[in-house]
């Protein structure tokens, strides 16, 4: 999507949907463009982390409109487990070798980060997308541990629904997608968010810069960003809408849906979530130490390699 | 006579002007019929094969993914870091298993429909053994996958007959039994041409000799069978080189292979570069396979 929108995709596309790990690299590529919320009456209604999240906010310029998000939930089956388990501990478990799967993206690695920052304080990790070469050498070495317990790193979300249909494995990392359609199939899983929180994914709607219809483009937010549309969006793909207004039209659409998918959900909820963004260099705290995106992706491709 | 009669006179008389200038004219005929296909030989197969390789002595901005014209070694160089060393060879290592598995397989099979089958029988089994290839290759994968993955069919089955459950989805060996499935018929085919070639009077030359069965089959048949095999392996260990579904659909954990790291090289990593790269390995690859066969005098009885 990146090179798409790179080599020459600005002038064929008006928009691109981008999640929050690809975001910063489309803005600082200059392939998209500052956004005119004044034209995007629904901005005001998004959840407030969403008006101006720092993965599509530059300084007070803002790049993007967000339009849905949702969590990487702990999903395991019931029959393994009797409760939720508390901790993504289970997921690194050498008891559970050969019945774990994750997904298989280097953005994987800051799972594993955000884990390590509540259960190893001392390596001082504060923001899993910011990691120093020790912080980061350590979270590799984790997942290289994880590895020979891992049954299969799965591509697609129907690779991961097969796998606990079949009980082939019963704990992993997933979207909320696999987990309303396994249960709407009605097997025995469950998701939970762990005490250590979880990592999310935020996805924006970015202009292109050279958009050849602007005007069209604009017209493509305001309605995506509508109540209505956010929230059958929300319904279809399983994903929690921005909008605020969206919740009572999810119920309608299926009943229980806006609780189900936290859309309604208090805002020590939202914090307990680590958006996805673009690993840079370029640390928070000013320095230039942090490991950036393409490390992450060799890393990974060494790490499951 | 009408006027229409008299024009189409007048271009046959132009048709037969022409058709006698290019008569006379040998080199011109031969450009004239050669030039479309080795323009489209030369574009579309061996300028996109250049394009690919300048291509691979690039690099792109690893932030924006930008494409840098500038040339550079790394990605040659990076081949040679680990992973994929092991990459490289976890993925020959399948594809020489894969064809040897079909080699074993097929060879029997092809020779019992050229020599033995009535043909009937024959008509049969080449249907049988081409229906897969009119099917999906996708839905066949997937349909792998419910036959190998745990609770699936083999393992019903192996239960229900007292021998344990036997849970082998999602791993190497599901990886070979796919792959040995799925280029099967490329092995046959080939072996099936060959075998129906040799004169039925060397065979039994050799029989007069004294030769046992086992002998004619070593001596007799193998040596003359073998561009069939050097054929058919070409298929089912270059096929094999460069999927990347199967590993995808079928394999587990370790299931990266070199057309695997290609796909992710184009979609997640956008390094197209690094992806031109490594899809020359395989061709290098095939190229010492090929010498290697030319040495064992493979094409010697072409």
């Amino acid at each position: 999507m990146v090179s798409l929108m790179a080599n020459g995709g600005g002038h064929q596309y008006d928009l691109v949907s981008a999640s929050g790990d690809a975001d910063l690299r489309l803005i600082y590529g200059g392939d998209v463009r500052p956004v005119n919320l004044a034209l995007i009456p629904a901005w005001k209604d998004l959840q407030p982390f969403l008006q101006s999240p720092s993965f599509n906010t530059i300084a007070g310029k803002h790049y993007g409109v967000s339009f849905e998000f949702g969590p990487n939930v702990l999903l395991y089956s019931t029959k393994t487990f009797k409760t939720a388990p508390t901790s993504w501990s289970v997921i690194y478990n050498k008891k559970y070798a050969g019945q774990i799967t994750v997904p298989d993206d280097y953005i994987q690695i800051a799972d594993a980060a955000l884990y390590l920052s509540k259960t190893q304080p001392k390596l001082g990790i504060t923001d899993p997308y910011e990691l120093t070469t020790p912080q980061f050498n350590a979270t590799v070495a984790l997942l290289k541990a994880q590895h020979p317990l891992v049954k299969k790193y799965w591509d697609l979300a129907s690779q991961e629904e097969s796998l606990f249909q079949s009980g082939t494995t019963v704990v992993g990392a997933a979207w909320p997608v696999a987990v309303s359609t396994l249960i709407a199939d009605k097997d025995a899983v469950a998701e939970t968010i762990p005490k250590e929180g979880a990592t999310g994914w935020a996805d924006s709607w970015l202009l292109a810069t050279n958009a050849p219809d602007p005007n069209c483009a604009y017209k493509w937010m305001e309605w995506m960003t509508t109540p209505q549309i956010q929230a059958e969006d929300a319904v279809s793909y399983g994903e929690t809408p921005g909008n605020k207004l969206a919740c009572p039209i999810m119920d309608k659409i299926q009943k229980g849906s806006c609780e189900g998918l936290h859309a309604n959900a208090p805002a020590s909820y939202f914090q307990s979530l680590y958006f996805w963004k673009t690993p840079l260099a370029t640390c928070d705290n000013g320095k230039n130490d942090c490991e950036p995106i393409q490390n992450w992706v060799a890393a990974w491709t060494q790490i499951i390699g | 006579m009408s006027e229409t009669a008299i024009r189409e006179d007048r271009s046959s008389k132009g048709m037969a002007r022409v058709s006698a200038a290019l008569w006379r004219r040998g080199w011109l005929r031969a450009t004239l019929t050669l030039t479309p296909p080795l323009a489209w030989f030369l574009v579309i197969y061996l300028a996109s094969l250049v394009l690919m390789l300048v291509t691979a002595f690039w690099s792109v901005n690893p932030f924006t993914n930008i494409l840098q014209h500038s040339w550079t070694l790394a990605n040659f160089n990076q081949l040679f870091t680990s992973p994929y060393p092991t990459i490289i060879l976890r993925t020959v290592e399948m594809a020489a298993i894969v064809t040897v598995t079909d080699a074993v397989i097929a060879l029997p099979f092809a020779y019992y429909m050229a020599r033995v089958a009535s043909p009937r029988t024959r008509r049969l089994l080449f249907t049988a053994v081409l229906l897969p290839l009119w099917a999906s290759y996708l839905a066949r994968v997937y349909a792998w996958i419910v036959i190998l993955q745990k609770g699936g069919t083999l393992s019903w089955t192996t239960s229900h007959l007292g021998l344990g459950a036997v849970n082998i989805g999602y791993t190497n060996t599901a990886m070979w039994l796919v792959f040995s499935y799925i280029w099967l018929p490329f092995m046959i085919v080939p072996l099936y041409g060959a075998l129906e070639r040799i004169p039925e009077s060397l065979l039994e030359a050799s029989g007069d000799l004294g030769a046992h069965a086992w002998r004619t089959l070593r001596l007799v048949v193998l040596p003359l069978v073998l561009p069939g095999i050097i054929a058919g392996s070409i298929f089912t260990f270059s096929l094999t080189l460069g999927d990347f579904i199967t590993p995808l659909l079928v394999g587990g954990s370790n299931a990266q292979f070199i057309g695997n790291v290609i796909y992710n090289n184009l979609g997640t990593a956008n390094n197209l570069p690094f992806a031109a790269m490594l899809a020359f390995v395989p061709i290098v690859i095939m190229t010492f396979y090929l010498l290697g066969a030319r040495a064992l005098g493979a094409f010697e009885s072409l």
